[in-house]
């Protein structure tokens, strides 16, 4: 958000440097059971992020100490792995993946029927194999298609997208170049079957009008990434498994 | 990381089949499962591969940065394997700083793509005694069935064996690709019995007493090796692990090849 | 009402999925929100009298009194023994559960540690705390064959109409198999058998979705065990 750049983020035609108009999303590829071991998973791409998500339990809770003895608690870790940016990233959690972890179990948390399994842990593994800015989106996208495809009761699946403002203009979903060049960066998650929001964080600048308009396109948007996860989680058992044999 | 509890039935029925030399997914004592591999899956890295072996599945990506050559090699390059066993990859697995595990699989990865001298840390050299490029090799294990060893060597070799070095995003010069010399493939095996088993599953892992790993070189060097595990090999044992390691390195070779 | 008639394939739907919206009441894994009638798991949708609901394609495995269970002992107490049975929990079996008059402190000497047992759930209180017991008909410890585990929400499939499958599969393998509500299934008989058994079994997981099951499942085991004296299926 700090940086500056020559660059024309939009043109005079409002056209983007990927080609997008101002309120279209990258294109977005979800797939869900994409893993063996783990109990649901997905695997995301928006635009050049490159998200797996997996979710193990609901099963005993550790540390014991963080059980609560009416209902499930939801712990979620996101991680970069050291090869997803362009400078490497020094492997292991910091204060913003920490931070990021916190606000995606919290938005999870809204959604899941967690009073069915007191004392148990439901466990997120959120990895971004490629980040191209919205990984926090990505990666909560990710997590709810996990937890539907792992079974767990939930009232809706959650979809997330980030809006945000470059050159001037409100934009859906920034790219790298937007988010870094840009004036403001708002990611959000709703629950679509009510439109409450979920997750929100908002840094840069803009004036109520934007923000409003930027709100606008994000929910909006977030009906869209919806439609996708429903494909995503309803494909996976409409496509008859093909494979035949013993081995393997 | 705490083991799961195997059942009894399980564990009698896999020593039972090995006694008639065969295994539960009917491999034979000597043959891998299934190796599957993409190259330059991951475009902010400057090398990866992601590589199923059987239903274990691992993520390699390379990293090639300018820096600082340590004062007793100036000339060379910097080579450094790291690996993580991130909990999505198994539900004993946990998250935090990289434990024993994880450390001693990136060291025996390390050890083999380093001493097989895969990569010509000597043309790595940007300014003598100033700068070098340091090569950072980032393993993961995604999802875990047994063997990561090797598994985490395949990925690393394969993302090492695609990587460009990225001159241009650092203006020193053109992209190029990594000098590579040669491949080291690992073959590991596991001593359940009396019996001796190549590329462990899972539950053949768990009630394996010993592990080795042997890594070679292209022309069937020996350049790398790590026993793990309580029990003991002998010394037949030890003899026919390095004659398979040769021979199945070679047909892993072909593969990736 | 005529599109729920017309409506005979198997509708899969996900969380927030609407059920209905013309007045049915929850069923199972559904709830109510401004009238209408949506999904809180994903699954099948389910229609029952007055009733929609959901059948659950996933899920962990949570116990209900009654069920019968089999387990593997992870843990021993001195009065008790921990039994993993794939639910959240593990589930304790106390000395006074067993068909054994056991001292304190002597668990070890009748169940160890990987000891695989079948157990009946006598209850689940509200906080899921599980009680489980082995002194009933059939309830014992078991030693051989094989224990495949699949998913429990694909239990009903391997057991079939009213015992369909399950018999099917007993008559044509000639091996003995005992299901476990939470989805761990023990084979025992002849090795090569008990292997197409276990495999049969792992295809019914897999293909639980496919129509015409239980003729695909014949014909796998017809290929792999040749059937001497003609089988007289049950139904269909």
């Amino acid at each position: 958000m700090s940086g500056h750049t020559d660059m024309v983020l939009v043109d005079e035609n409002g056209m983007r440097i990927d080609g997008r108009t101002a309120e279209e999303h990258r294109p977005i590829k979800i797939e869900a059971g994409v893993l063996n071991n783990a109990d649901g998973s997905a695997y995301v791409e928006i635009g050049k992020n490159k998200v797996l998500a997996a979710v193990y339990g609901p099963r005993e809770c550790h540390p014991r100490h963080l059980q609560n003895p009416t209902k499930a608690i939801i712990q979620c870790k996101y991680n970069m792995q050291a090869f997803s940016v362009s400078d490497r990233k020094r492997p292991g959690p910091d204060r913003r993946s920490i931070e990021i972890s916190k606000i995606i179990s919290e938005a999870l948390e809204k959604v899941v029927l967690t009073e069915l399994y007191p004392r148990a842990s439901i466990d997120v593994y959120i990895e971004i194999l490629q980040a191209n800015a919205g990984t926090r989106c990505a990666g909560l996208t990710a997590a709810s298609v996990a937890l539907a495809d792992a079974g767990i009761p939930m009232r809706d699946i959650v979809p997330a997208i980030a809006a945000g403002k470059a050159d001037g203009h409100v934009l859906l979903d920034l790219n790298k170049e937007e988010d870094n060049y840009g004036q403001a960066d708002v990611p959000i998650a709703i629950v679509p079957s009510t439109d409450e929001i979920v997750l929100l964080q908002m840094d840069g600048n803009m004036t109520r009008e934007e923000f409003d308009h930027a709100i606008e396109l994000a929910v909006d948007a977030c009906h869209q990434v919806y439609d996708i996860q429903k494909d995503a989680l309803k494909k996976r058992y409409s496509a008859k498994p093909a494979k035949e044999g013993a081995d393997e | 990381m705490s083991n799961p509890i195997m059942s009894e039935i399980k564990r009698d029925h896999i020593m039972n089949l090995l006694a008639e030399g065969t295994r539960v997914d009917k491999r034979s004592p000597t043959d891998f499962r299934k190796i599957s591999v993409e190259t330059n899956c991951i475009e902010s890295a400057d090398g990866s591969a992601r590589v199923k072996l059987g239903k274990t599945e691992v993520i390699a990506g390379v990293k090639i940065i300018p820096g600082t050559p340590f004062g007793d090699t100036p000339t060379s390059g910097v080579l450094t394997t790291g690996a993580e066993l991130i909990p999505m990859a198994h539900p004993t697995f946990e998250s935090g700083p990289p434990g024993e595990d994880a450390i001693e699989l990136a060291r025996v990865v390390d050890r083999g793509i380093r001493e097989s001298g895969m990569v010509d840390v000597e043309q790595l050299c940007i300014v003598p005694g100033e700068e070098v490029w340091m090569c950072f090799v980032d393993i993961y294990a995604l999802d875990y069935d047994g063997n990561l060893f090797d598994a985490a060597n395949l990925a690393a070799v394969c993302a090492l064996k695609t990587a460009i070095i990225p001159g241009e995003q650092y203006g020193k010069g053109e992209n190029k690709p990594l000098p590579v010399t040669c491949l080291p493939i690992s073959v590991t095996e596991v001593k359940i019995g009396n019996d001796l088993i190549v590329d462990p599953n899972f539950d053949e892992e768990q009630i394996s007493s010993a592990r080795l790993t042997v890594t070679t070189d292209d022309n069937g060097n020996f350049r790398a090796m790590q026993k793990g595990g309580c029990g003991s090999i002998t010394l037949d044992d030890l003899s026919l692990c390095l004659d398979r390691a040769v021979e199945k390195g070679a047909e892993i070779r072909k593969i990736i090849g | 009402m005529e599109k729920r008639n017309a409506r005979q394939t198997r509708e899969i739907v996900v969380p927030g999925d609407i059920l209905d919206a013309s007045g049915m009441k929850p069923g199972e894994n559904a709830y109510v929100l401004d009238g209408k009638v949506r999904a809180s798991a994903m699954g099948v949708r389910n229609v029952f009298q007055n009733t929609v609901g959901v059948i659950p394609l996933r899920g962990c495995y949570m116990p209900s009194s009654g069920d019968t269970v089999i387990g593997v002992i992870e843990d021993i107490g001195p009065s008790n023994w921990l039994v993993n049975i794939n639910a959240p929990y593990p589930a304790p079996l106390h000395v006074n559960e067993v068909p054994w008059k056991v001292e304190f402190g002597d668990t070890s000497r009748y169940l160890s540690i990987g000891h695989v047992v079948i157990l009946k759930v006598l209850s689940v209180d509200e906080s899921r705390k599980i009680s489980v017991t082995m002194k009933d008909s059939g309830l014992r410890r078991i030693e051989g064959g094989r224990l495949v585990k699949i998913s429990h929400s694909k239990v009903s499939r391997v057991i079939g109409k009213s015992g369909s499958m399950i018999s099917m599969l007993k008559n044509m393998t000639d091996c003995r198999i005992t299901v476990g509500q939470n989805g761990m299934i023990w084979v025992d008989g002849d090795d090569e058998n008990a292997d197409v058994a276990a495999q049969a079994i792992m295809m019914i997981e897999e293909k639980a979705q496919s129509g015409n099951l239980t003729d695909k499942i014949k014909e796998f085991i017809e290929k792999r065990i040749p059937q001497d004296d003609d089988y007289d299926e049950g139904d269909e």
